[in-house]
């Protein structure tokens, strides 16, 4: 008799415990919830204007008069690009004519993983030119091989890469040390090699792709 | 007086980064530079003293048995919760210290606290120890990074401009200082850190010598 009772006892301890746990998921859940829908709005104006801060920085938004983020196309995942899934190309055009395209790439071969890149690639010239190039996510070595980072470079006035501006597909797309005209720093040429490398296949990408790029709806 | 116990305890007496050495994961990995380390402390300080107080309120309704899930829940929910509160309101803020938020769950000087200290204490007493264990920790961290960066790169204040605009990097060493790479890697935060730990038994230890009554009459009510 007493086993017995003490094992139904144990039951309702233990059922009580289990809706005790339920009803703390539950409210905390709720409140997660509410606090992602009462930000969801906020949270995405301001993703929209990192976003438009980041192009800025490749493309100076003077140089369209396009609302940017809303013209964009969808690019399969592009091996030249280095991109093992989709992304967006945005369509710079001024007066609808076309100007640059913004799009982003990544070298796989940085020092330790995948570098990721954004570009932007000026379609309105004679052919083709980079307009700058902005690393947005890396695992270079803190102090090494992060000088690709604007933010990192410890030479303020002329970052390591800013020499992309202007070059074209007529320049031969190496490092200084592989026998082309980019310069890299001493001690970290890995790093300085995969963005190198990678800029020059996306300007290709973008000067083989522009027409059907902005052709599309 | 009870409140300054609660003050000395979490800046020095039982510091989390220098005497519990609860907060390695973290502290190891984002203390390379002091605005890393300040980004980080700050956030932890804000989850610290918020999940305190949250389960000094609830204490009278978590059973024994379950009170880790919970206790674990309640971190969780409320670091997503600070998470999507910066990422939406304090947008500049979150791009610096957003990928550290999600690293305060891997923190056990949260979890020990409210486990130690908030299951049995008052809301305000809570937050307050919640609050200044996070600023201990904060203190390790930044007299860390300060270390780790001038050692390493010669320079303080890395990165500055993220949290203030037109804010500059310190240039303290000469400029051809070729840096310490070491130091940077993780192998120099156990470094520095042990010569933090070594550094605060030694003025424990002397302040102990100074004023031996005093300090057996504090450790024996500890």
């Amino acid at each position: 008799m007493k086993i017995e009772r003490e094992e139904a006892s144990a039951a309702r301890i233990s059922a009580r415990t289990a809706l005790i746990m339920v009803l703390f998921t539950l409210a905390f859940t709720t409140l997660m919830a509410w606090v992602y829908v009462s930000t969801k709005g906020a949270i995405e104006a301001s993703d929209a204007e990192e976003k438009l801060r980041l192009i800025g920085e490749v493309l100076p938004p003077d140089a369209y008069d396009n609302a940017l983020l809303k013209d964009s196309v969808e690019i399969a995942a592009a091996p030249e690009l280095g991109m093992t899934h989709p992304s967006r190309a945005y369509r710079a055009r001024k007066a609808g004519k076309p100007v640059a395209l913004v799009i982003e790439a990544a070298a796989p071969d940085g020092y330790s993983g995948k570098i990721e890149l954004i570009l932007a690639v000026r379609v309105d010239g004679e052919a083709a030119s980079v307009s700058a190039v902005r690393v947005t996510g890396h695992r270079e070595t803190p102090g090494l091989g992060d000088y690709i980072d604007p933010k990192k470079d410890r030479n303020k006035q002329q970052p390591w890469i800013d020499q992309f501006a202007g070059a074209g597909l007529a320049k031969q797309w190496r490092v200084k040390k592989d026998g082309g005209p980019f310069a890299q720093r001493a001690g970290a040429t890995i790093s300085a090699r995969a963005v190198t490398q990678a800029v020059g296949r996306a300007l290709q990408f973008a000067a083989d792709n522009q027409k059907r790029l902005f052709a599309e709806p | 007086m009870r409140y300054r116990d609660i003050i000395w305890n979490g800046l020095w007496k039982q510091n989390s980064g220098l005497v519990q050495l609860l907060g390695m994961c973290p502290l190891l990995a984002m203390s390379n530079s002091v605005v890393n380390a300040a980004g980080l402390g700050l956030a932890t300080v804000a989850v610290m003293a918020l999940s305190n107080f949250a389960v000094a309120i609830l204490r009278g309704l978590i059973p024994f048995e379950i009170r880790i899930p919970v206790f674990i829940l309640i971190i969780a929910a409320l670091v997503t919760i600070v998470d999507l509160a910066m990422k939406a309101w304090m947008h500049p803020l979150y791009l610096v210290l957003g990928i550290f938020i999600p690293l305060i769950v891997t923190n056990c000087i949260v979890l020990a606290r409210i486990e130690a200290f908030a299951a049995k204490n008052p809301p305000a007493a809570a937050a307050l120890d919640g609050a200044m264990m996070g600023l201990g920790l904060t203190l390790v961290l930044v007299v860390l990074g300060a270390v780790r960066e001038l050692i390493g790169t010669g320079a303080l204040f890395a990165g500055i401009d993220m949290i203030f605009p037109g804010g500059r990097a310190l240039q303290i060493l000469p400029a051809d200082y070729p840096g310490f790479l070491t130091v940077i890697l993780p192998p120099g935060a156990f470094f520095v850190l042990g010569c933090l730990i070594a550094l605060r038994n030694w003025f424990a230890a002397r302040a102990s010598r100074n004023e031996r009554p005093d300090a057996a009459a504090v450790s024996a009510a500890a």
